[in-house]
Order: structure tokens, then sequence, then C-alpha cells
């Protein structure tokens, strides 16, 4: 129901109900104070909750969805806000849930190499938590620093490591769920796998719709005691795109294989001088981590294998210190692309790697009929693309074709077998993008889905997953015209 | 290679109609597992074919009834493998048969587990629709993760079609080492190695006797194997394959007797369980075979209080199932999920868990 159908004192009612809950510090219902819940990493889309609380147990959290369960409100579920395609956005009739104070690691068990956590802590802050074990958390999304785990489990993030070592779904053992209706679930568990349906599959990514994660347990992996990081330059990106593929096909599964174009290069290089190649059509980082000796015989192999596929120029980062340099130019590519022009337009769209050079091939021409320029930022590894169109929002020209722009990427990227999304989700901001991906009866099979778990609605409804009417109209408009782009993206790529 | 997609749906659309139950039959390698399951036989042997396959992708797409000895020769032949290793039991065992069950090899600990390579899957509901879910990129978060929901279903959600897996190189280099333990000492070993930068690959125990498996590039194979310590096994390659396929003397059908083999899945640094019976370790600790003449009810409850859960492999199949029995709200749950791909409960019925 929208805000100005609802009875007026629907919020006074829902306030009476969380102040039986919550202490009052834990309760914001404030305009003012609600602003800072608005948006998440994609601020194109604003809307002030209800009102915004932050729990800090888990009893809490059922009393809560047990309290909107009965007042039929609606719930949005908020770590760390820095997701890209609006799953955080709140709804005007609708408490967001913020989750912040479940900040704690639990516990971390070094032999068994797990840890258990609380769904507000940072992914980074596993990894520094298990550092004294030799031991770390792989999934490494570029906004580590700032998001946090609960998050990562709604989105399913990846980050630059997942060709050798998965995204989120990958690395998850067990994840304690709040339901709809209040109920505590435990899914999964410590043992390697479960009874039943792999329902942490299914929750993995399933963008805060189908219940509330308050607690989860990681697996933690041995860290390698070597990582060497290879740089290659090309002429042209189609060379650098055939040349992953040989990678591959030589047998390297590389820890991370990074891919930038010219433009990308030059901005990243204008902004942390890492000493990338800036007159290169493109360029490789091609990570190797293990033993010594496996990275020895691998890099040996990747060398050659780089230069038959006609690198123009081969650098070995000569220290741990240069090596963190190439990296930080990569990881903050996105920002410093963004000072190029006033605004960017991320996209995330995955292709299988054979078909890298056509795509982006794709994208060029189609950068040029638009007349706005595109920087290539992308996990070439595992064929997630991230290209950054650059525009002008206040101009409504150039903020029309970056849309139009952006929906072609990402129809192209299914059109040669890929998908919409990789890793930033669908949110708010792909709903339209996902009727070209799916068919009217896997649509409705989410939805069934969505309904199994959750058969009132209330939880993050309307995102992820579009209602029939949506795709018609969508359809009938021949193209997406709906959505508007990010004012900015965040760190995340 | 035969496509029989359409014919499969026409057949459950129809059974849908009839509200006849279909127990989804490939080779039968594994049917000692769904016993439970009952109804008309869906024959899917005869869909099969590669539908496709690039190398340097690192990712194979095959029809459910392809021979999974068929596949594994296919990626063989490209220095490939599938990493989980599934178990076949059986020459014929289906590519479908292997997914549906969910299980995996020796590997399974060290680089993932069926479910994790599955990349996407088309499959038939119980109304009979053709769905397809997943892809064959190795990232994709559009819509929920049904291709994975689908390992370890038991084809109680769907029959299988297609499947998309992400395949990996074949380690350059193989050893096998030999240790002698006592089974605590064992079990502590395996998480000390595995919590180590090490290249191991499997670890089992068995009878005083521990085995490791180390896989890479030859010098690091060497050099892990120089400082673990131990014997080479000259084949080990040999038993691992007979660990996973139970051609192991342990596993002898005629060891049996009226007892049980009972497959423990448990956090791999659980001391041992106070079980009455012969125990086999796989997977570094994880999951530990017994032999046990115990109720149930006994194995079932020391599962569960140790963290993990128990399935009846082989014997007398349990009043209630050979699946481990889920808490009433889980099964409540998985109840619905049913209903939401199968509203007939056409599909195996059965399976995994019974319904009441």
């Amino acid at each position: 129901m929208p805000a100005e159908t609802r009875p007026p004192d629907a919020k006074a009612k829902l306030l009476a109900g969380l102040r039986e809950i919550l202490p009052s510090e834990a309760i914001i219902a404030q305009r003012e104070a609600l602003r800072p819940y608005e948006c998440d990493g994609l601020p194109a889309y604003r809307q002030t909750p209800l009102v915004a609380v932050l729990p800090g147990t888990i009893a809490q959290v059922q009393s809560i969805m047990r309290l909107c369960s009965r007042l039929a409100v609606p719930v949005v579920a908020r770590g760390a806000a820095t997701g890209l395609s609006g799953g955080a956005l709140p709804l005007a009739d609708g408490l967001l849930l913020g989750l912040a104070r479940f900040d704690r690691i639990l516990s971390l068990d070094p032999l068994a190499r797990t840890a258990r956590v609380q769904p507000g802590v940072r992914n980074l802050a596993i990894s520094e938590a298990a550092a004294a074990h030799g031991l770390y958390y792989a999934p490494d999304p570029s906004s580590q620093i700032a998001c946090t785990i609960g998050g990562n489990i709604a989105e399913n993030s990846g980050g630059v490591h997942c060709l050798k070592y998965g995204l989120t779904v990958h690395n998850l053992l067990e994840l304690k769920l709040v339901t709809a209706d209040g109920e505590l679930l435990t899914i999964g568990g410590e043992s390697l796998d479960a009874a039943g349906y792999d329902l942490l599959a299914l929750l993995t990514g399933s963008e805060g719709m189908l219940g509330i994660v308050v607690e989860a347990l990681v697996r933690l992996l041995p860290k390698p005691p070597v990582a060497r990081v290879l740089l290659a330059a090309f002429d042209e990106v189609g060379r650098a795109a055939d040349a992953v593929g040989e990678l591959i096909a030589a047998g390297i599964v590389p820890a991370g294989l990074e891919m930038m174009d010219r433009l990308a290069i030059r901005a990243a290089e204008d902004f942390v001088h890492a000493g990338y190649p800036v007159d290169a059509g493109a360029m490789l980082l091609c990570e190797l981590d293990g033993t010594p000796e496996e990275v020895a015989s691998q890099l040996e192999c990747a060398i050659r294998v780089l230069r038959a596929a006609g690198a123009s120029e081969l650098r070995e980062a000569r220290d741990e210190a240069e090596r963190a340099l190439f990296w930080k130019g990569r990881k903050s590519a996105f920002p410093a692309v963004g000072r190029l022009a006033p605004d960017y337009y991320c996209m995330d769209g995955t292709v299988p790697r054979g078909r890298l050079a056509e795509v982006l091939e794709g994208i060029a021409e189609r950068s040029r009929r638009y007349g706005l320029p595109v920087a290539n930022v992308f996990h070439a590894g595992d064929g997630n693309l991230h290209p950054l169109i650059l525009y002008d929002a206040n101009d409504p020209e150039q903020l029309r074709k970056a849309e139009d722009f952006g929906a072609e990427i990402l129809e192209l990227s299914v059109a040669v077998g890929g998908s919409i999304t990789g890793e930033h989700g669908v949110g708010q901001e792909k709903l339209h993008q996902m009727c070209v991906q799916f068919g009217p009866a896997e649509l409705a099979c989410f939805r069934d889905l969505k309904q199994a778990f959750d058969p009132a609605g209330l939880l993050n409804p309307g995102k992820a997953i579009p209602q029939p009417r949506h795709c018609s109209e969508y359809r009938e408009l021949g193209g997406d015209t709906l959505t508007p782009p990010s004012r900015r993206g965040g760190l995340d790529g | 290679m035969a496509d029989l997609s359409a014919r499969l749906a026409a057949r459950v659309r129809e059974a849908s109609e009839q509200r006849q139950p279909l127990r989804l039959a490939g080779s039968g390698s594994k049917a000692f597992l769904s016993d439970a399951a009952h109804g008309e036989p869906l024959e899917l042997r005869g869909h099969e074919g590669i539908v496709s396959y690039q190398p340097r992708e690192l990712v194979v797409r095959a029809r459910a009834g392809t021979r999974l000895a068929d596949l594994e020769a296919l990626l063989a032949g490209n220095r490939q493998m599938l990493a989980f290793e599934p178990p076949a039991f059986g020459a014929d065992a289906t590519l479908g048969g292997a997914i549906a069950c969910g299980l995996s090899g020796p590997r399974r600990p060290y680089v993932g587990a069926a479910r994790d390579f599955v990349l996407g899957a088309q499959l038939i509901d119980g109304r009979g629709q053709r769905l397809r879910f997943g892809g064959e990129v190795m990232k994709n978060v559009a819509g929920y993760d049904v291709s994975r929901l689908m390992v370890g279903a038991f084809g109680s959600l769907g029959v299988l079609l297609d499947v998309s897996l992400k395949v990996l190189p074949r380690p350059q280099q193989e050893t096998t080492l030999v240790l002698e333990h006592a089974l605590t000492d064992a079990l502590a070993r395996m998480n000390r190695l595995a919590s180590r930068a090490l290249p191991l690959s499997a670890a089992s125990w068995h009878a005083g006797v521990m085995r490791l498996r180390l896989s890479g590039a030859a010098e690091a194979v060497a050099s892990a194997a120089r400082e673990i310590g131990g014997e080479r096994q000259a084949d080990g390659e040999a038993y691992w394959q007979a660990l996973r396929e139970q051609r192991l003397e342990f596993f002898d059908p005629a060891r049996l007797g009226g007892a049980r083999l009972w497959r423990l899945s448990l956090p791999p640094t659980r001391p041992p369980l106070d079980l009455e019976g012969d125990c086999l370790l796989d997977w570094g600790g994880a999951q530990r075979w017994l032999i046990s003449e115990l109720t149930p009810e006994v194995v079932r409850r020391a599962a569960a209080e140790a963290g993990g859960h128990a399935t009846c492999f082989r014997g007398p199949a349990p009043e209630d199932g050979r699946f481990h029995p889920l808490t009433p709200a889980m099964r409540r749950l998985h109840q619905r999920l049913k209903q939401v791909f199968d509203p007939r409960a056409i599909l195996n019925p059965g399976l995994p868990c019974r319904t009441p």
C-alpha cells in the first residue's frame, strides 16, 4: 500500500509496537534522521523509509518481523549499503531494518577453518581476524573495506579472485535466518552438507527477499604463501581478450585476471601512478598464487603464453609494494574513471570468455553511435564486464542515451549467452532486463519461490523479480526508457 | 545423441493431468538411494549428448542422460576434469543422476561439491513446463539460484534435461602418501594440513592407515610430499577411484550382513563418535562411513549431536527413509518448495524426505 493511502495512524501503530521491542535510541522516525538511509550505493534511487530500526539481537529481529507481519508493514534489510543495484532502497510505507549493530565475529576456529560472524561484520574484518592463523575469507569485492557479510550473502558477491576461489555461495557453510513471520531457521551447518534441499544455495544471492540473515558460518582458506602478479600490455582489446582464453587453455587458473582498456588505464594511471602502460590498447593483470613451487611453475607458463599471444610489454611486479600498486590502480579504476566525466553508469553483464572480443567491439560500436565514451574495467577471467558509460546527468539527452546504451549492453550480454548481472544483483535497477533474460515461466517460478518463503510479500517487495505487468510494458516499449542510471557508482567491481 | 526434451515434457504433462506419480529412471546405478520413490518409470537415458564444450571456457553443457564415463573421457582428452569427482556406482551412470543425487568424491573438501560446479540447468517441472536457469558463465546472480537447488534434490523438484558445469584443468601431477596414524591423530593431522597452503586434494583413513593425495605442479607436489613424509603409494589413483566408487574391501556388501552402511556428514574436526562399528574417513574427516548394526535412531542422534547428519546408504532402509529427518519447521519449508515445482507431487514422490 503506498504511503498516501495508508491510514495516518499506521506509523504510530508501528512505532508503538517497535517501542515494546527496542530501546528508543534504536528507533529512527524523524524525517531528517532518516535521510542517511534513503539510498544505497546506487543513489539515483532515493526513498525515505517510514521508520528505520537498528536492532542488536536475533530475538529483537524476530519480534520486529512478527510485528511487521501482524501490521502488514514491508521490511527492507540493509547492511553497509554499498550495493550497486538499489537492493537496499527503502519503501515509503516500509520499515528499514539496519543490521549495523550485528558487528561481532562470534568465534573463529582455525583448525576447522571457519568463522562464525554476525551479518554486520565487514568483509575485510573477517580476513583481518583470520590472518593471525594464516587464513583468510576468499570473496573480496572491491568494496570489501566497507561492505558487510550479510550484504555479500544477499548479493552472492564475488570479487577479483572468484575464478579460482569462488563466490560467496562457495564459501558459506551455515546461515541463521529469520523468516517473514519471525521464525528462526538454521540452514546448512558445520558439516560440508546438510540434509534436504540445498537451501543455502537458494538463499545466497536472494537479495533479502526470502529471509533476514542474522548469523553466518563462513569457510576460511589457508592464505597462499606466495602471490605474484604479471602486467601484460596489448595493442588492442581483442588481442588481450584472446590472451585470456589462451591462459585458461594452457591449464592455468589465475587467482585474479583483470582487464582494463585504454581509457581506464589512463584514468587509473593519472589517479594512482601505478606505472601502467598508457599507450597500450588494453592491459591484463594476471595474479598467480599458491606455494612457491606452484607459482613458479605457473608463472613460467603464463609468461610464455602471454608472449605468444602478442603482449607488447610484459612485467612482473618486482616486489610486494609494486604488486600492491598494480592492484591499487585496478581497484581504484572506478573512482579514477569517475573523474573523466560528471557522471558514469556502471554495467555488470557477464559473457562467455570466448565472446569477450566480440562484445567489446559491440560496446565500442555503440559508444560511437551514442557519442558517449565507455571505459572498460573488468574481471576477464570470469567474463564479468564492467563497462562504465560516461555522461552528464544534467543533460536530459545524455541521460536518456546512457540509459539506452546500458540496456543495450545488458541485452547484448544475454544475446551471447551471458547474464545481465554477474555480481551487483538485480535490485531495483535491472528489473526490466530480467524480462529479457528470463521467460514468463521462469519468472513465475521465482515469484512462487518468494511466496513459499514470504507468503504476504513483506520482505524487500518489488525488487529483483519483475511482475508480469513490468515485462509486458517493457516489451511494448521495445527498450528501457524507465530506468534512471546511477549518478556515481560505488566502490564495487 | 538425442534430444528428447519435447517428448519427456509431454510425458510429464500427461502424468500431471492424470496425477500419475513418476519415478525418474537413469541407469539405476544409484537406485539403492532412491528406493523410497514410487511411480511409473520415466526413462531418461535416451536424452543424451554433449550440447557444448569449449575447453577454454572451462564449461561443459550436456544432456542429463549422457553417460558420466563418456563425459569424463571427453574432458580427460582435453586435460580437464569434473573436479568434484562424482561417484558413478555403475558403468552406465548418467550425468543427471550424479547431479540429482549430488554426491561428490574425495576431492570435495578441497575444491568443492557437485553443487559448487553447477552453473546452469534446464529442467521439466511437475507441470511439464520446460524451465531454464543459470547459464554457462562463471558469475550470474540474476534470479534465484534454482540450478543449484536441483543438486541433491533427487529429482523431486524437476526432471533435469541438461546441466552446465564448470570444469577444471587436471593437475599436472598427483601423488598419494601412506602414513600410519591412530584415528584421533589422523583426524587432527588431516585438519592441520588442510589449514596450511599445501596442494592437498584428498585425505582418508581406515584401520590405522591415513592416505593423503597431493595434486599440482610437479615441484609443488614433490616439495609437499617431502615435508609430510610417509610412503608413496604406487597405484594411488586406483585407490582414490576405489574409495570414490565404494569398491574398497570396506564397502564389500558381503561384509554388511544385517548391518547398515551409514554416511555421516560431520564437522571435520569432530572427535570420533562413540558408535559401535567399523569406520572409514574420507573428506579429511568431514565424511565418515560407518558400518554398524546400531539402530537408525542411535546413529542419527549421535550425528546430529555432533553437528551433522546421517544417511543410510546400504542395508535395509529405516522406516522413515534413508535420509536424515528434518525438523518440523524445515519440513514445512521443504513441502512449500515441493509445491512450487511439483504441485501434484508426481516427481519421485517420497524423496528426499517423506511427506506425511
